[in-house]
């Protein structure tokens, strides 16, 4: 069974959802990344995605672009990002990491090559923002072949025929993007979103992670009490925007907002289930 | 490479999820996955629909003032004393410039889907410019986004589409030239899907706009075959035409594609020089990736980052280049060559005084190629330049440079 498989078991059995903190990699700069993804594992994530920088981050908004920036300055690619994921390994074997990002990178230094790589490092799931289903048949052998899950993306346009490809091809979860727009926009409505989630499970039996608009604990909590996992990710890295010389103080300030979600989301899923 | 030419059945291509070859294709995010997949069943249907077509093709006689004269510049073949020299003259379209074409194929199809809302993306501003003047003809609201540093050198557009009615938006992300305009004009239309339509300016991007602009652009091509065999009974020995995206290249190319005798060639900005790094020519000295929504030939570095490009010609100034040149250089069927700033500069001029035609920067580059090897050739052969827009629009970068503030 893979990392991310074997975490959703935990997290279902004990009644919660999945809280999964995303950050660049990089970002404010590429020594704070690993114990960074130490400390939000110490204050509550289950899962981590880790954003791999790219020049030209077509569906993400302000915050992680500039994020991109700000990690492509300190000439932090593809490469640094394998390294660190087998860094956070040596210390962490349970906590699944996914890496998020562009498909460029990953076609420059070759598919074979990266997958291998990845697989060596320790990345257990990789989701590419511009490759749908259609695209990927390659790259998604590769990864499953080194025990990689592909994820992909769910969108509120996606077609009912869309969907059951996009079933198909994914493994270990599926990430639905919770509304129209780029990573960091206004926040969702978790009424709307029940029933979006109601129609995926209507076919897949994988967890379903939300991400894309949850900017506080009271959203975060909301979409717990719906959705098998929850994604945050500008909320996150908007404090190294804030921070950026201060490693010491960001790291603090990333930890407390993975830590008020982790109270939130658990006491809602501990409450009688309120109707959203 | 006649074997090649005429083993490909051309009109297959692109396959029906947009492969030229292993390039084109659709990499975006899911979210507009459905959008696509809504463009291209009514650009399918319409392009076949005889309604559709006839409009079309009023508004490129009563609008644009199609069809645009081959022009045969003796002065300059004669100077040149070689091949013949012909310009396509989509200098004289409505607008100044080719785009218009393409512009005017989309925004019927906006209004058929119900789109209120008119996006586009542009570098030198003709496409701006283009998308801003059929959306105040249709009454559609418009917004273009440019890059800043765009915004600078092409001032003139950027006040001629807010005349328009467009609002310009100006792109501070990463190099503040095309290629961030265009990833800001995604961005917005994965977030106004419902009521937006965006309007590509070049055979890029995720399929059908590569096959889509291609088509509205095919009629440069169309006329100029039908126009050159009317005047000296023949078709052109070669054709040549810049290539920034690539969509005037593709259109006057696309026809000919089934004429193996005719040769193209694309010429990329090659900046201040191959060797400099300094330039925008992902055929000549690029590598396959991915961008933009297709796989094609990129700028980058050797962590698939993409680099910053330069050339003096805003238009040109394109890491990327439309999938299916990808595939035709691939293929042997075109031949992709650089001409640097200078020489762009020097054919500028030389154009300018010897025929009292002032072209738009991008084409003098082809313009460049072709007083370098016309004289090679005998003078009962012929090239055919696609003069893809007229020049007013940098006369300001132009007399910079020669230390005259206008």
């Amino acid at each position: 069974m893979s990392r991310i498989a074997r975490r959703f078991e935990e997290t279902r059995a004990s009644g919660r959802a999945a809280l999964i903190p995303f950050v660049t990699a990089g970002d404010p700069a590429p020594d704070v990344t690993v114990p960074l993804m130490h400390d939000l594992v110490d204050a509550g994530a289950d899962l981590l995605e880790l954003g791999v920088p790219f020049s030209d981050p077509m569906a993400d908004g302000p915050v992680i672009q500039l994020a991109c920036e700000r990690a492509l300055a300190h000439g932090t690619g593809l490469r640094h990002v394998l390294e660190m994921v087998r860094e956070f390994r040596q210390t962490d074997t349970d906590t699944p990491v996914v890496l998020m990002g562009y498909l460029n990178p990953v076609e420059r230094m070759g598919p074979e090559v990266f997958v291998n790589a990845a697989a060596q490092a320790g990345v257990d799931g990789v989701l590419m923002v511009d490759l749908p289903p259609e695209e990927c048949e390659d790259l998604a052998g590769l990864l499953e072949r080194a025990g990689i899950d592909p994820i992909f993306l769910v969108a509120p346009t996606t077609s009912a025929v869309r969907l059951q490809h996009v079933a198909a091809a994914a493994r270990g979860f599926i990430y639905y993007v919770s509304l129209k727009g780029v990573t960091g926009s206004q926040s969702l409505d978790p009424a709307i979103l029940g029933a979006r989630l109601e129609a995926i499970r209507a076919i897949s039996d994988l967890p379903l992670g939300v991400g894309f608009g949850i900017r506080d604990a009271a959203t975060a909590a909301a979409v717990a009490q719906v959705a098998d996992a929850v994604v945050v990710g500008s909320a996150i890295v908007r404090l190294a925007e804030q921070h950026p010389e201060a490693h010491g103080q960001f790291r603090a300030a990333a930890a407390a907002v993975v830590r008020e979600m982790r109270t939130a989301m658990d006491a809602a899923r501990t409450a009688t289930p309120a109707a959203v | 490479m006649s074997e090649v030419k005429e083993a490909v059945d051309w009109a297959a291509f692109p396959d029906t999820r947009g492969h030229f070859g292993p390039y084109g294709g659709r990499f975006v995010a899911e979210t507009l996955m459905g959008a696509l997949d809504e463009l291209q069943a009514i650009y399918e249907k319409y392009m076949q629909d005889p309604e559709f077509l006839a409009e079309l093709d009023t508004d490129f006689r009563q609008f644009v003032g199609r069809p645009t004269p081959l022009y045969h510049a003796e002065r300059l073949s004669r100077e040149l004393g070689g091949a013949q020299v012909y310009l396509k003259r989509e200098d004289l379209d409505h607008t100044g410039a080719h785009k218009v074409n393409n512009t005017i194929g989309q925004a019927l199809l906006a209004k058929r889907l119900g789109k209120t809302r008119i996006i586009a993306e542009t570098g030198a501003g003709q496409h701006g410019v283009a998308t801003a003047t059929v959306a105040a003809r249709l009454g559609l609201e418009c917004v273009v986004y440019m890059g800043a540093e765009d915004i600078q050198r092409q001032s003139p557009n950027v006040y001629r589409m807010r005349l328009l009615g467009a609002d310009v938006v100006a792109v501070q992300s990463g190099s503040r030239t095309l290629k961030d305009a265009l990833n800001e004009a995604m961005r917005d239309w994965v977030t106004n899907v419902d009521n937006t339509f965006y309007i590509i300016g070049t055979v890029a991007g995720p399929h059908p706009y590569p096959a889509m602009v291609r088509d509205f652009q095919s009629v440069i091509g169309r006329e100029a075959r039908a126009q050159h065999l009317e005047m000296t009974g023949r078709l052109p020995d070669a054709l040549v035409a810049c290539v920034g995206g690539g969509s005037n290249a593709i259109g006057l190319f696309h026809p000919f594609l089934g004429d193996p005798s005719v040769e193209m060639i694309g010429v990329e900005a090659g900046g201040e020089g191959i060797a400099t790094g300094r330039h925008s020519a992902p055929l000549c000295a690029g590598q396959p990736g991915v961008l933009h929504g297709n796989r094609t030939y990129l700028m980058e570095d050797d962590d698939g980052q993409i680099v910053a490009t330069h050339s003096i010609s805003a238009g040109l100034d394109y890491p990327g280049v439309g999938p299916e040149h990808a595939w035709l250089k691939d293929l042997g069927r075109a031949t992709y060559v650089s001409v640097t700033d200078e020489q762009a500069l020097r054919a500028f001029h030389r154009m300018t005084r010897t025929e009292g035609i002032i072209p738009a920067l991008e084409p003098s580059h082809a313009i460049a190629h072709v007083i370098d090897i016309a004289p090679r050739m005998r003078p009962d052969q012929s090239l055919v330049i696609n003069l893809s827009g007229r020049g007013d629009k940098d006369l300001n970068t132009i007399a910079k440079l020669e230390g005259i503030e206008l």
